[in-house]
């Protein structure tokens, strides 16, 4: 415990040994669910999985607070329960991540608290969930309406669940898809134990906002999508709050360490997605023109995916991805996805274990140096369990604040 | 004149067998159309599919699929599939609209991104699931898609059969041609040898039993197939076969897709 970080979060400690106390619960009282397997209790269904996990970096650690490997148990349950005739429905999807070291990184989402009424030409959904938007297979670049919960997983595909009321219309010219967004998710940072993080650590509790409504702001969107042919379209709009911060340094005062503070600010944006798939081949692209404060600007993204089924004249298939992002500001502090090229094979065994693997890679255009590089690989063992490797490499270049954290990490989950 | 005779009887000889060729393509025809047709106007249907995989070693896994079809007039049918086991690919869900003419379009919902993808449909003869069932054996019936010959008759069990071959006119089947068992009764298929690239005979699907639903649809509630070449075997169960329960094209569409249990 050496850095003022600590004295300036004292209050944090306690709120984290309240967390802990409960994480601890909630994993007990998921063990006790376990031998409810397929469970219908009142007509509830239960499902979810446990999982084990554990990083095993491959560079020192920069900082001394960091670790050289780092364990995590997480947990999902599925409550669902549907009546009259399956029109209504509810859903309850409570999520909690316990890390070994990291304070920040052990947390509890409620992925979704959902009621669903299915009429016969749309749908309402109110409470908290999870709405994908998007076609590509690195980036996700218009996937807007769910906040990424970045501990979980650096790539982003983790969401935290978003408090919504969202309408559908369902139309032969279209789906039509309106929210209203009532409450703002921040991203969730690792904490002085965790890694990933640059040099300074983020803290949550000084976020600001360029709203003075805050999380409290109301953010809305609405899209329109179609398939036709051989077409897969959405166009959507969105105005609120952005969900990618910036980072601003702040201290204290002149003796105390600097830390960083998570700004959000409010964005307008229009978008499209787009897929046409012709036999074999996937084209697909994602495109966004946004307005903040200061800014206007395109981004776009897309690619082309190809699959060779049954290579060798085996029941392998082999998916090739390769997909280009481009964003207009070009901002040294964006690292990701300005002008890169995404490359990757997919394989599958379509075997009994369902055995897949990944190999993937993006490589900015603009600096050489800049790539990184992932391997995958998946099974299922036995009925109910699965097995997941992940190994990552980051350049190492000082652009990247993450370039000192290449891993490995193997993950066990037991579905239940 | 002995020669004149000699020509006219090698002429028709070979006339005859012309028409006996054409009467084959005909009679192979006929006997699919009929069949179609007896199973015509089913509207809508769910079920419920215990998929049992089987290695040579005799080792099992279990997959259980909920169904939901419709009967599309002027076009191949709509199906839609779920997941309930294995419980790590629990709520995945496919999405196929079958087309007479051209590729199918299939969807294909993962339930952990909430993402519904587009596929490609061409992977016809691909394993469904690590299965010996390939996508187009679990596609839907239509006569467009294959050329029929009548070979013969024969005994199926307790049951006089019709013999046709069929070969897949669509590109990239796993298969030259298939023979099928068609009984004379009630035009069921009862079982169906697949031959394949190479014309080495591949599979064997069984039909058993037989239940009519309505007074009028037959369905099998086991399916058995077992391939030669590798000793695996897959063995669908089907239970719960409910028709007209009021599905429409509503409950096909990527949306519902997304509302999947």
């Amino acid at each position: 415990m050496g850095s003022g970080q600590w004295a300036v979060g004292s209050k944090r400690m306690k709120i984290n040994q309240w967390r802990d106390n409960f994480s601890l619960k909630f994993l007990v009282t998921l063990f006790l669910l376990l031998p409810i397997s397929n469970a219908k209790i009142m007509a509830m269904d239960i499902s979810g999985y446990i999982a084990a996990s554990g990083l095993f970096f491959q560079q020192e650690p920069l900082a001394q607070e960091q670790h050289k490997h780092q364990l995590a148990l997480s947990a999902e349950v599925e409550i669902y329960h549907a009546w009259n005739e399956n029109r209504d429905s509810i859903l309850f999807k409570p999520y909690q991540l316990i890390d070994q070291y990291d304070n920040e990184r052990t947390h509890t989402d409620i992925r979704e608290l959902l009621w669903l009424h299915v009429a016969d030409s749309w749908e309402l959904r109110f409470g908290i969930s999870k709405v994908f938007w998007g076609v590509n297979e690195g980036n996700h670049l218009i996937d807007i309406i769910n906040q990424s919960d970045q501990v979980d997983s650096i790539t982003g595909d983790e969401k935290l669940g978003q408090p919504m009321i969202n309408l559908n219309f369902l139309n032969s010219w279209g789906n039509i898809e309106l929210f209203i967004l009532p409450y703002f998710r921040e991203q969730t940072y690792p904490g002085i134990n965790g890694r990933f993080r640059s040099s300074l650590v983020v803290n949550a509790d000084k976020t600001e906002f360029e709203s003075s409504d805050k999380e409290k702001h109301i953010d809305y969107a609405i899209r329109w999508a179609h398939s036709f042919d051989e077409f897969d379209i959405g166009i959507h709009a969105f105005k609120g709050t952005n969900r990618s911060p910036r980072y601003l340094v702040k201290t204290a005062s002149i003796t105390s360490s600097p830390y960083l503070v998570a700004y959000y600010d409010q964005i307008s944006q229009l978008g499209l997605d787009l897929q046409a798939t012709f036999d074999a081949w996937l084209l697909k692209l994602e495109a966004l023109y946004r307005e903040d404060k200061f800014d206007k600007f395109t981004a776009l993204s897309g690619g082309i995916e190809y699959t060779f089924n049954g290579i060798f004249n085996s029941s392998t298939d082999l998916g090739v991805v390769t997909e280009y992002s481009w964003d207009e500001r070009n901002q040294p502090n964006l690292y990701q996805f300005q002008n890169d090229l995404l490359l990757a094979a997919r394989v599958a065994f379509n075997n009994a274990q369902s055995s897949e693997m990944l190999i993937g890679i993006i490589q900015n255009l603009d600096h050489s140096q800049l790539r990184s590089i992932q391997i995958e690989a998946s099974r299922r063992i036995g009925n109910n369990n699965k097995l997941i490797l992940e190994m990552r490499w980051f350049d190492d270049h000082p652009f990247n604040p993450i370039h000192n954290d290449d891993h490995i990490q193997l993950k066990f989950m037991h579905y239940f | 004149m002995k020669k004149n005779l000699w020509v006219l009887y090698l002429l028709t000889f070979i006339f005859s067998h012309l028409i006996y060729a054409g009467d084959a393509e005909e009679k192979g025809l006929a006997i699919a159309k009929e069949r179609k047709l007896r199973d015509k106007g089913w509207g809508d249907l769910q079920a419920e599919m215990v998929m049992t995989l089987r290695n040579k070693h005799g080792q099992e896994s279990i997959r259980q699929i909920r169904i939901k079809n419709l009967e599309v007039t002027g076009d191949g049918d709509k199906a839609l599939s779920i997941f309930d086991e294995p419980r790590d690919v629990k709520g995945t869900a496919f999405l196929n609209f079958s087309h007479v003419k051209g590729n199918d379009d299939q969807w294909l919902y993962l339930p952990a991104l909430k993402r519904v993808k587009r596929i490609s449909s061409r992977n016809k003869s691909g394993p469904f699931m690590g299965s010996e069932f390939s996508y187009e054996d679990l596609s839907s019936y239509e006569i467009e898609k294959y050329s029929f010959k009548f070979i013969g008759e024969q005994k199926c069990g307790d049951l006089d059969c019709f013999k046709i071959e069929s070969k897949p006119l669509y590109k990239h089947s796993g298969y030259t041609r298939m023979e099928s068992l068609i009984d004379k009764g009630e035009y069921r298929v009862q079982q169906i040898d697949f031959y394949d690239r190479k014309n080495s005979h591949l599979k064997t699907l069984t039909f058993s039993d037989y239940k009519q639903y309505k007074n009028k649809f037959w369905r099998a509630n086991h399916f058995n197939m077992i391939n030669h070449q590798t000793g695996k075997s897959t063995r669908l169960d089907w239970l719960n076969y409910r028709f007209s329960t009021g599905l429409d094209d509503k409950d096909f569409n990527k949306s519902s897709l997304k509302r999947l249990r």
